[in-house]
């Protein structure tokens, strides 16, 4: 029963930081940018500030709860995008094959080559910092593992015999992929979606970390880390909560997705039926 | 009785061939023909067996009259229409349908038993509501499933169940051919016999035209008016069932008749021996020489063989058929 | 040592699904005589295969052989330790699949392959192992056998690679050979070769074969006798030509009656195939009474209550149904 305890811390904590995002205006105790006061800089937790305050005086509760919807909006958008385009590639490649699929593929190898860090590092170069470019970045870097899935599934469903009488009933290449090969393969695009999330909700904390992501003041869970680094002696705690926030947000998103296999895993499910 | 009817289908000098090897570091680029120069009549309300070994062609044959494999050569008419020129899948769908060997991958595990039913009728032009629903109804109760088994999904089905299934979405579109991939290799034995009647009643009820591809011989005899025997892309001899089974021509019909265990006589007695020969270098003149039995050195001699003929309708590649029939 | 070959009696094989255990396989008894080829027959589900692998302990939890003796030359293999019967197989009992490639070691030639057996079993040096292999690939009649032994398995067709399952098999003389399905993968021409190579050299060396199919025309043609299975029991066992022509048991005559046997059009024309309703139950739901009672025409009352004892069917067979033929 290991995979029920994923599935619900998993999505226990997801919940939580997507509920903490939600509510942020209510929950929160000030202002995260306009808030700023010299007088209180580098309090430690305590009962005004519950996880103290930063080099100028934000209240570090207020911003870490800030700082989850723009974590949470890159993740989920970001592997939004990265889902649907490596979806809508790799399908079509395993379905159509010849010229097309040898041009996708390639272009996949070409995109597994390269870090997608260092990829989206690029892109935000060119682009000007800021949320939608961050979208951009990490939207168009991070396709290439659904791809791949999405094209070996299309592949093996291709000389399924509903695909073939989808054929012979006269159905579309694009109805037949919509509606008789993209139900079946979406279980584990959903997994590789989740586990994608964590990983955009940590690239994008590396991106503002190198000041390349989401400008100062707005909060970010990177952006928070980056301002903190030269007091990580001085005040540990203006690091300590927003890493811990992007801990708790990987891990959850993680948790989740391997619970998400044990459920969807083909193979389970065949067992049951 | 020539031009009685229009033949619902007629397959002329159909041929697929697949180019093999070559590539990136060379070697001689060869041509499979898994289909090469098959002529085929499909009289309305008729049911053609069509047998052979794996890798006869059978199958390539079966999938280009379904518009799944592009012809290298030659021509597909269904009702007098060309249709291996038209791309038009919806067209030919309302003439030619399949119902498919595996009754577990064939249906999509994730659809009801409705939703595989209405789908096709509503793209082919149905919209409205009552009429989906009153015809998928009459497909169901023809079949022998009940209409409220509609909202269940694949899996809560047994395989001969399934199969009603797959036959129903065949019907659905009410063709007039059906394409039957070996239908009751899949079943249970014990189920076999509810298919296969099944199958011959929706023939008569519906005056369907069957082109059944089968390796279990007696399936065919029982369900076939017309056979046609296939090796090595080729049709080696065809006829009415009561031709092939009572007084087969061909050298390679009689050992398949006779690789048969029989069940009232002791053993089984291969007449042939060896396997088919690699498709990729057929052998010349009677492709079958080399497993003959009866095989003499003409046998061996370039061109092809054509069909000697043998009654109405009978007729076989074979240069010694005469003589080996007196 | 005289006697039959193999000797099973009263075999119970369970399935253990958490803490409930269903008998997959009961009652089951039967008898194989030296060179005699027993024909196993029935539906998937039937019990069939599973019995054939607890002949020669290859059963897996959740499936065991709880009950029962299985006899092979006198000594019990149900009770034999794990070690002494896997040091049986290949030696005296052997066994050959449905898709040999499956079997068969990709990444060795197949006449290593066989060499082995004679390694492992007899003790043989390599050269002279080599040198027997290629003798026994000329006993199951492979052409060119010294150049084919070198081949790999994927270098050769689905009938060669299955005469290969049967020199492994019968490399080491066994006693008892057990066929699963052995040519359903095959075609009807390669099959006929088939068969007939398995029932000639078993007869010849005295090898018992335990023949399983779900093909009863072709179980019919190639064994002696036949046992019919259904639900995990066995319904009629009998000599087994009286099979098809006087089938005793409602399930077989169903079965026999259900058949489009070859030439049955020619010789009758062509009769409605009659039909047995319902399904194959499954493991955990077999019926109370005759497992057999739901899709019985002729089920009465008793079949519903009664489990049917084996009856005696004169000369040497046996039937389990209260209202058999």
């Amino acid at each position: 029963m290991r995979f029920r305890v994923n599935l619900i811390v998993g999505g226990t904590l997801f919940v939580a930081v997507v509920a903490a995002g939600l509510l942020a205006p209510w929950l929160a105790h000030t202002d995260p940018v306009l808030d700023a006061n010299l007088m209180n800089a580098e309090e430690p937790p305590g009962a005004a500030f519950w996880l103290g305050t930063d080099g100028q005086g934000r209240d570090i509760y207020s911003r870490v709860l800030y700082g989850a919807r723009i974590s949470l909006t890159v993740g989920i958008v970001s592997q939004l995008i990265n889902t649907v385009i490596g979806t809508a590639l790799g399908l079509s490649a395993g379905y159509f094959g010849g010229w097309w699929d040898d041009l996708v593929s390639g272009l996949t190898n070409l995109m597994l080559a390269i870090p997608s860090l260092v990829f989206a590092l690029a892109i935000m170069a060119i682009l000007s910092p800021g949320l939608t470019s961050l979208l951009i970045a990490l939207g168009l870097t991070n396709w290439s593992f659904t791809c791949r899935l999405a094209r070996a599934s299309a592949l093996s469903l291709r000389s399924q015999g509903y695909v073939q009488a989808a054929k012979v009933l006269g159905y579309s290449d694009l109805r037949i992929m919509a509606t008789q090969m993209l139900p079946n393969m979406l279980g584990p695009i959903i997994v590789i979606g989740t586990l994608g999330m964590g990983g955009a909700v940590l690239a994008e904390a590396a991106l503002s970390f190198l000041g390349l992501g989401i400008r100062p003041p707005q909060p970010s869970w990177g952006s928070m880390l980056s301002d903190a680094r030269d007091q990580i002696t001085t005040a540990p705690w203006v690091s300590i909560f927003p890493g811990l926030a992007i801990f708790v947000t990987v891990l959850g998103l993680n948790l989740l997705g391997d619970g998400l296999r044990d459920i969807l895993d083909p193979q389970s499910r065949s067992r049951r039926a | 009785m020539p031009d009685a009817t229009t033949p619902i289908l007629a397959v002329e000098d159909l041929a697929v061939h697949f180019p093999m090897g070559g590539g990136l570091f060379g070697g001689a680029r060869r041509t499979l023909k898994a289909v090469d120069g098959v002529d085929l009549v499909l009289e309305p309300g008729e049911c053609l067996g069509l047998v052979g070994e794996s890798g006869c062609g059978k199958s390539t044959l079966a999938l280009s009259i379904l518009g799944l494999q592009a012809p290298t050569r030659g021509r597909i008419l269904l009702d007098g229409q060309d249709v291996a020129a038209s791309h038009d899948r919806r067209a030919r769908a309302r003439i030619v349908q399949m119902v498919f060997q595996d009754p577990y991958s064939s249906l999509n595990p994730r659809q009801t038993v409705r939703r595989t039913l209405e789908e096709p009728l509503r793209l082919h032009g149905t919209t409205d509501k009552a009429e989906i629903e009153s015809r998928v109804a009459a497909i169901l109760a023809r079949v022998g499933l009940r209409p409220d088994q509609a909202e269940r999904y694949p899996h809560e089905f047994s395989g001969g169940q399934r199969q009603r299934i797959g036959i129903a979405r065949a019907l659905v579109l009410e063709p007039r051919v059906v394409v039957l991939d070996e239908p009751v290799s899949a079943l249970d034995v014990s189920i076999r016999a509810q298919i296969i009647n099944l199958l011959l009643d929706l023939k008569d009820q519906l005056g369907l035209a069957y082109v059944m591809i089968s390796h279990d011989l007696g399936v065919v005899e029982h369900m076939s008016d017309r056979v046609a025997v296939m090796y090595l892309g080729r049709i080696v001899e065809t006829g009415t069932w009561r031709d092939i089974f009572a007084a087969p021509g061909h050298p390679y019909t009689k050992a398949l008749i006779a690789a048969i265990p029989d069940p009232f006589r002791d053993g089984v007695h291969a007449r042939i021996t060896g396997e088919v020969p690699n498709p990729l270098d057929p052998p010349t003149g009677c492709a079958f020489h080399p497993r003959c039995p009866d095989a003499l050195p003409l046998c061996r001699e370039p061109p092809a063989i054509a069909f000697e003929p043998l009654g109405t309708g009978h007729a076989a590649r074979c240069r010694r058929v005469h003589e080996l029939a007196a | 040592m005289s006697g039959p070959a193999l000797q099973v009696e009263d075999l119970r094989i369970d399935l253990a699904i958490g803490e409930r255990r269903f008998a997959a396989v009961e009652g089951v008894s039967f008898t194989i005589e030296k060179g005699e080829t027993y024909g196993l027959v029935g539906e998937s589900g039937c019990g069939k295969s599973i019995t054939a692998l607890s002949l020669i302990g290859l059963l897996r939890p959740p499936l065991s052989a709880s009950a029962g003796r299985i006899l092979l030359g006198g000594t019990d293999l149900r009770t034999l330790p794990a070690r002494a019967v896997r040091a049986l197989r290949g030696k005296r009992v052997a066994m050959i699949f449905q898709e040999p490639m499956t079997a068969l070691n990709p990444l060795k030639p197949v006449g290593r392959q066989i060499a082995e057996m004679f390694v492992l079993h007899e003790g043989a040096s390599w050269p002279e192992a080599e040198r027997r292999a290629v003798e026994a690939l000329r006993s199951v009649r492979v052409p060119a056998p010294e150049r084919r032994a070198r081949d790999y398995p994927h270098q050769l067709s689905g009938g060669m690679r299955q005469r290969v399952m049967i020199a492994i098999a019968l490399a080491c003389g066994p006693d008892l050979l057990l066929a699963d399905e052995p040519t359903t993968a095959l075609d009807v021409t390669v099959q006929a070769e088939i068969l007939e190579l398995i029932r000639d050299l078993c007869a010849e060396r005295g090898t018992a074969v335990l023949m399983i199919s779900h093909d009863l025309g072709l179980i019919a043609s190639m064994c002696r006798r036949v046992g019919v299975m259904y639900a995990g029991r066995l319904v009629e066992e009998r000599d087994s030509r009286a099979v098809f022509r006087r089938p005793s048991h409602p399930y077989t005559a169903g079965l026999v009656a259900s058949l489009p046997l070859l030439g049955a059009r020619l010789a009758g024309g062509r009769n409605r195939l009659r039909e047995i309703t319902g399904v194959v139950p499954p493991v955990t739901a077999f019926p109370d009474g005759c497992r057999f009672n739901p899709r019985c025409p002729s089920a009465t009352e008793i079949c519903r209550d009664v489990d049917p004892p084996p009856e005696t069917l004169p000369p040497d067979g046996l039937v389990r149904c209260h209202h058999h033929a």
